[in-house]
């Protein structure tokens, strides 16, 4: 047998991660490469894993609410709605009109807030410094208004199972309004920054192209699916919180590559600061809980139940024994179902094309790992 | 429901709760003995003040065109089609699994396989449901494939027919140990690989690990 070294071989295993700036948290990737073209790879995730759903069956079932917050950090408010949706089914009960509307208006306000994250650190990945500061500014505004509302910036608990645990606060419409006007202009500076900017297009055009029915195959959703051309947007196929009251666009595209899920991206933010408008305008008068007792018992049964988080489907499957405590919940992250796509998306491609893919898919490990 | 909590108070909330189940119940028990006096259905309402839930769960028959093709084609296969708060799902004997989500993605339009998942019931003979959430987007309509599958049994994997099955499987058989037979990568995904033990299982412990794999791995006594 001749001696052979790493040197004969065309290919290289190179391991990227937990601990890297663009892998946004402990993800860690091991890319097969052959130079710097990319031939495989291999996700190894779990590096966050709390064991939430084990937890959950554990808790009673309003116990198990802030838990769900630490899944996708960024977007807290989202799961908070998710999980308060999914148990309010299992009662068969919905939350009071007024309620309703803050919700929405707060996870709209939550959909900025996780898009502006996005922008910043995906834009930071590329090479472009300067859009994080302006992003994490705009970012400020809507989590003070998370702040006033309750208390939390991050992991706010807003939502009670049955309705709202706090009413608003005086000036909140205000604050909502002014957030809206202040920051819709913001998004057409970003857009100078980035949109012709010809770094920004020839690193993004044409990268990571994953078609409408691929993202099917893949179940993957949320704004990915979107830029691959399929108008679905769950708030529009199947309205929950009173979504279908308000007047707003699905923004699509039609190559799937990594530039139209950012201009996506861009579009859903002018919708989300259309909708908390309307939303503001229109709150109705009323009581902010719905009929819950104290102890919460759902007779046996399960029910899935989903919403349009920002990065896609997120779905809790909730299964009651008739006592007080969850006997399973089941958390459908769609980072988790995105990111298996990733291995497709960047096969083929450059390794520098990695880092752009995995921050368009606009992943949190927090969710994935749960 | 779930307010009927306290025993002290059976009248207030009867007539917002759903209640309206519970007194019908009584006059089929009165007809049969027919004869004696109703002191024995008196006191139950006072003892019955946290009104039993059922113990299963209270699902009525789903019949549209799409279960009933369900049940025609696989007759025998397809043992139930039920609807729960509105949500279908089929209950489906589990060698026939993946022939019916092939059918109901190349015939009934149900393209997207929304998640896979398992729930543990130890005590029951065929241990864990092995639940399938699919959506149709030309539908815009939502059903679940239920499966009851033993301790062991092996059942065949999706992903010839969802690629999105690949890592969603992976997690059931990290999750509860139940291994596809036909999966192409069947490795654990969020446990260490080398972890012993299935944590979502009823009976593993809420602070139990896997010791040795603290000791070895953290250099700890307990991650505890």
């Amino acid at each position: 047998m001749p001696d052979t070294t790493f040197l004969d071989s065309t290919e290289l295993v190179l391991n990227m991660g937990p601990q890297h700036p663009s892998t946004h948290g402990v993800l860690r990737v091991i890319l097969k490469l052959d130079g710097e073209k990319v031939l495989g790879t291999d996700c190894v995730i779990g590096y966050l894993h709390r064991g939430v759903e084990k937890i959950a069956e554990n808790r009673t079932w309003a116990q198990f609410n802030p838990y769900v917050d630490r899944m996708d950090y960024v977007a807290a408010i989202s799961n908070g709605l998710g999980y308060c949706l999914a148990v309010e089914k299992l009662l068969n009960i919905e939350a009071p009109p007024r309620a309703q509307a803050v919700r929405v208006i707060l996870t709209e306000l939550n959909r900025i807030a996780s898009h502006l994250l996005w922008l910043g650190t995906h834009a930071l990945d590329i090479g472009a410094i300067t859009p994080v500061f302006y992003c994490l500014r705009e970012r400020e505004e809507a989590l003070k208004i998370f702040e006033k509302y309750c208390g939390a910036r991050l992991t706010t608990h807003c939502f009670r199972i049955g309705g709202l645990q706090y009413e608003t606060y005086d000036g909140f419409e205000k604050d909502c309004e002014a957030f809206c006007d202040w920051f819709a202009p913001k998004i057409a500076e970003y857009e100078e920054l980035l949109t012709n900017n010809r770094i920004w297009v020839s690193r993004l055009k044409d990268v990571g192209i994953l078609s409408g029915d691929e993202c099917k195959e893949f179940g993957v959703t949320g704004p990915v699916l979107r830029a691959a051309g399929v108008k679905w947007d769950l708030r529009k196929a199947q309205p929950y919180s009173g979504y279908e009251k308000y007047d707003f666009d699905i923004p699509t595209r039609e190559n799937g590559d990594t530039y139209d899920r950012y201009m996506v991206r861009m579009e859903e933010m002018r919708q989300s600061a259309r909708i908390v408008r309307q939303a503001v305008a229109a709150i109705p008068e009323g009581p902010i809980m719905g009929k819950v007792g104290k102890v919460i018992k759902p007779a046996v049964g399960e029910a899935y139940v989903s919403i349009e988080a920002p990065k896609g489907e997120l779905g809790y499957y909730v299964v009651s024994d008739g006592s007080t405590q969850p006997y399973r919940v089941r958390v459908r992250p769609p980072s988790y179902v995105n990111l298996q796509a990733l291995d497709r998306m960047v096969r083929g491609g450059l390794i520098a094309d990695v880092v752009a893919i995995i921050g368009t898919l606009d992943i949190v490990l927090g969710e994935i790992d749960r | 429901m779930a307010d009927e909590q306290k025993p002290g108070s059976p009248d207030a909330p009867l007539p917002e709760g759903g209640e309206a189940a519970k007194p019908p119940a009584t006059p089929p028990a009165e007809a049969k003995p027919a004869a004696p006096k109703p002191a024995p259905p008196k006191p139950a309402p006072a003892h019955a003040a946290p009104p039993k839930p059922p113990a299963t769960m209270a699902a009525t028959p789903w019949d549209t065109d799409l279960s009933r093709d369900l049940k025609d084609r696989f007759a025998g296969q397809v043992t139930e089609t039920s609807t729960y708060l509105g949500q279908n799902f089929a209950v489906v004997k589990p060698d026939a699994v993946i022939a019916v989500l092939e059918y109901l993605k190349l015939e009934a339009d149900f393209d997207y396989l929304v998640d896979i998942t398992a729930v543990d019931w130890p005590k029951r003979a065929d241990r864990f449901d092995l639940v399938y959430v699919l959506y149709s987007f030309s539908r815009n309509e939502r059903m679940r494939v239920k499966t009851y599958v033993a301790d062991g049994y092996q059942p065949e994997t999706a992903v010839g027919v969802h690629l999105t099955a690949n890592w969603l499987e992976r997690e059931v058989f990290d999750m509860f140990g139940i291994s596809f037979a036909g999966h192409p990568d069947m490795r654990r995904i969020l446990m260490p690989e080398d972890w012993q033990g299935y944590p979502l299982r009823k009976d593993y412990g809420i602070i139990q690990q896997d010791e040795r794999w603290v000791q070895e791995n953290l250099g700890i006594e307990s991650g505890q």
